[in-house]
């Protein structure tokens, strides 16, 4: 009931009749766009970094593992607008490191559709790495000594055996992961803030058509819910589902 | 190339302490109960676990020597491993699985699978190419397993405990195949097991390891001749005590004595077939000269015949035949007159 009862409000106050000129209006798909490009920029980002960093949480032996993951976990729970914040002052012109960014390089990454990118990744990014963490923890690494024992050097163990093995996570993962930085606000807001067609996603979109235009808004949040979870829909079947893991 | 291999490592409670030698052609099986470091063991030839102390070469290669350093990692090894579940990638269909070692080495996609194929051919397999393991029967399974093993060309195979994982029904058509698909490898061959039956059919010599130590090593004819374990003597079924002969007068370490046939001195096992012993309810008269006065532990029915532990100090087991014990009518907990024949009792120098 608690779960279902918003989306029935949706649906009910949903104005169906001009719902597809909504959707297909220049507005709506700039930022239906930049949403979809953005959230999976940073899926990608999350897999290309988080893939390792798992692995070093996993199978790593360092000091200050616990506190690397203690942080991971830390920016799953922050409040987006905090991790906006906090990447403000990090990367922004006068940031830790922004200021450098922009002395030597000339770069200035707020109020940027990267930085759009950056602020999904920053909360997008746990939920991938903390998956595939706990997927690499739980397997069999006779399989992996096994392979080790035919000749497979460690690369071509972790391509051929430990890969094929944590796919089902990596995919559950990385749609975790794109489904929070589809939905992704706060941080967005507060870092790169709220420019039609460079940093004005659709969660953004729809916040502001709340005051101007309420029924807008509700199509809006239709078209959110609908685009996730048509994708989960369709990964689950194909992947996930039914798939159990031999090696 | 012959494998020698002074092993010396310790593994939480396990300290492990042996020595093997092994020539090119020969099976030797090491036989143990679980938890008496078979697998350790096989896991310090093939590179898995460095060892703490010795050495281990195959011909004249140093795989293993902490006190140059030497280390060869197990992907560099010409060492191939059957392991105990198979352990076969499952994602891979079978001839992929066969052509994995290979292709880890840089043999070329195409060389490989030809390669793989002929593998799949020799051990029956040929319509078996894209099946995915786990749709294979467990004895079709430990044949892509060995064609994996032995399809990187290895000098030295190790087996752990390949019939395991089968169940009984399978067991016996399996080891059958399993000894002649070995008879084929020429390099050295390495069987673990805690079953006597599989180093009965598969190998030529067993070394048993019990606590991390050989308890015992020579043909298994030998070896269950003359057990120097209980363990030994509860796998070939017989009875063992640990005591002194002085004469032909035994005297058993944890007490009780018995008469023996062959004269010696000095510590001594004894071994006592459990049919040898005879129970009688009252002092049995006639010729034997070893008559004791004892308790009946428990009884234990196999099939047609039946097992009866006798308390100390001569801890024996008797087989009776299932009437023997019906005349006889006895629980656990009876008092019974117990007899062997001095002829009956093999006796060799602890």
């Amino acid at each position: 009931m608690f779960f279902a009862l918003p989306f029935l409000g949706l649906l009910w106050r949903a104005p169906w009749g001009d719902a597809w000129s909504l959707i297909t209006s220049p507005d709506t798909l700039d930022a239906l766009r930049l949403s979809i490009v953005c959230s999976l920029w940073s899926t990608g980002l999350s897999i290309v970094f988080g893939v390792p960093l798992a692995w070093l949480l996993a199978r790593g032996r360092f000091p200050g593992r616990s506190a690397v993951r203690a942080l991971c976990t830390l920016s799953m729970v922050l409040p987006p607008v905090v991790g906006g914040v906090a990447l403000f002052f990090a990367l922004g012109r006068r940031g830790l490191v922004g200021q450098w960014l922009d002395r030597w390089f000339g770069i200035r990454l707020p109020f940027s559709t990267p930085a759009v990118v950056l602020a999904q990744t920053f909360v997008a990014m746990p939920f991938l790495v903390l998956t595939v963490e706990s997927a690499l923890r739980q397997l069999d690494r006779r399989y992996e000594d096994a392979a080790r024992t035919l000749g497979s050097s460690r690369w071509y163990t972790f391509r051929r055996v430990t890969l094929p093995a944590m796919r089902p996570a990596l995919i559950a993962g990385a749609v975790l992961a794109w489904a929070r930085a589809l939905g992704e606000f706060g941080a967005t807001i507060t870092f790169a803030g709220n420019f039609p067609r460079t940093t004005q996603t659709l969660p953004l979109v729809t916040y502001l058509k709340l005051e101007s235009d309420p029924p807008e808004a509700v199509i809006l949040s239709l078209l959110l819910i609908a685009v996730s979870f048509l994708v989960i829909l369709g990964l689950r079947d194909r992947w996930l589902g039914g798939f159990t893991s031999g090696g | 190339m012959r494998l020698a291999a002074r092993v010396g490592l310790e593994l939480g409670s396990l300290k492990l302490d042996v020595e093997i030698e092994a020539e090119p052609g020969e099976v030797l099986a090491i036989l143990g109960p679980n938890g008496s470091g078979k697998t350790t063991l096989l896991r310090c030839l093939s590179g898995l676990q460095p060892i703490d102390r010795g050495r281990i070469t195959l011909g004249d290669r140093v795989f293993d020597d902490p006190e140059t350093g030497a280390f060869v990692p197990a992907e560099e090894r010409p060492v191939s491993v059957v392991f105990q579940d198979y352990l076969l990638f499952g994602h891979l269909s079978a001839l992929e699985n066969v052509a994995f070692g290979m292709r880890a080495r840089g043999v070329a996609r195409g060389t490989a699978r030809v390669r793989a194929r002929e593998w799949l051919e020799r051990m029956g397999l040929r319509e078996y190419a894209s099946t995915r393991p786990r749709e294979l029967s467990g004895g079709q399974q430990q044949r892509v397993a060995l064609a994996r093993a032995l399809a990187t060309d290895p000098h030295l195979l190790l087996l752990d405990e390949p019939l395991a994982a089968l169940d009984a029904s399978t067991r016996a058509s399996v080891r059958r195949d399993l000894r002649d698909h070995l008879a084929g490898f020429d390099g050295v061959r390495v069987l673990i097991t805690h079953d006597p039956l599989d180093a009965y059919a598969l190998a030529d010599r067993v070394a048993v390891l019990e606590a991390g130590q050989f308890t015992q090593t020579g043909t298994l004819a030998d070896v269950a001749a003359h057990p120097r374990s209980r363990y030994v003597a509860q796998l070939v079924g017989t009875n063992l005590l640990r005591g002194t002969v002085t004469g032909t007068a035994f005297a058993g370490a944890g007490g009780g004595s018995l008469t023996v046939e062959a004269e010696s001195d000095g510590p001594t096992y004894v071994a006592i077939p459990p049919q040898s012993i005879a129970l009688y309810n009252n002092p049995p008269a006639g010729s034997p000269r070893n008559v004791w006065r004892t308790t009946v532990v428990d009884i234990d029915a196999h099939f047609d015949r039946v097992r009866v532990t006798l308390a100390d100090p001569l801890p024996l087991t008797a087989e009776l035949t299932t009437a023997g014990l019906a005349a006889l009518d006895t629980r656990p907990g009876d008092s019974v007159w117990a007899s062997v024949k001095a002829t009956e009792i093999t006796t060799y120098p602890a």
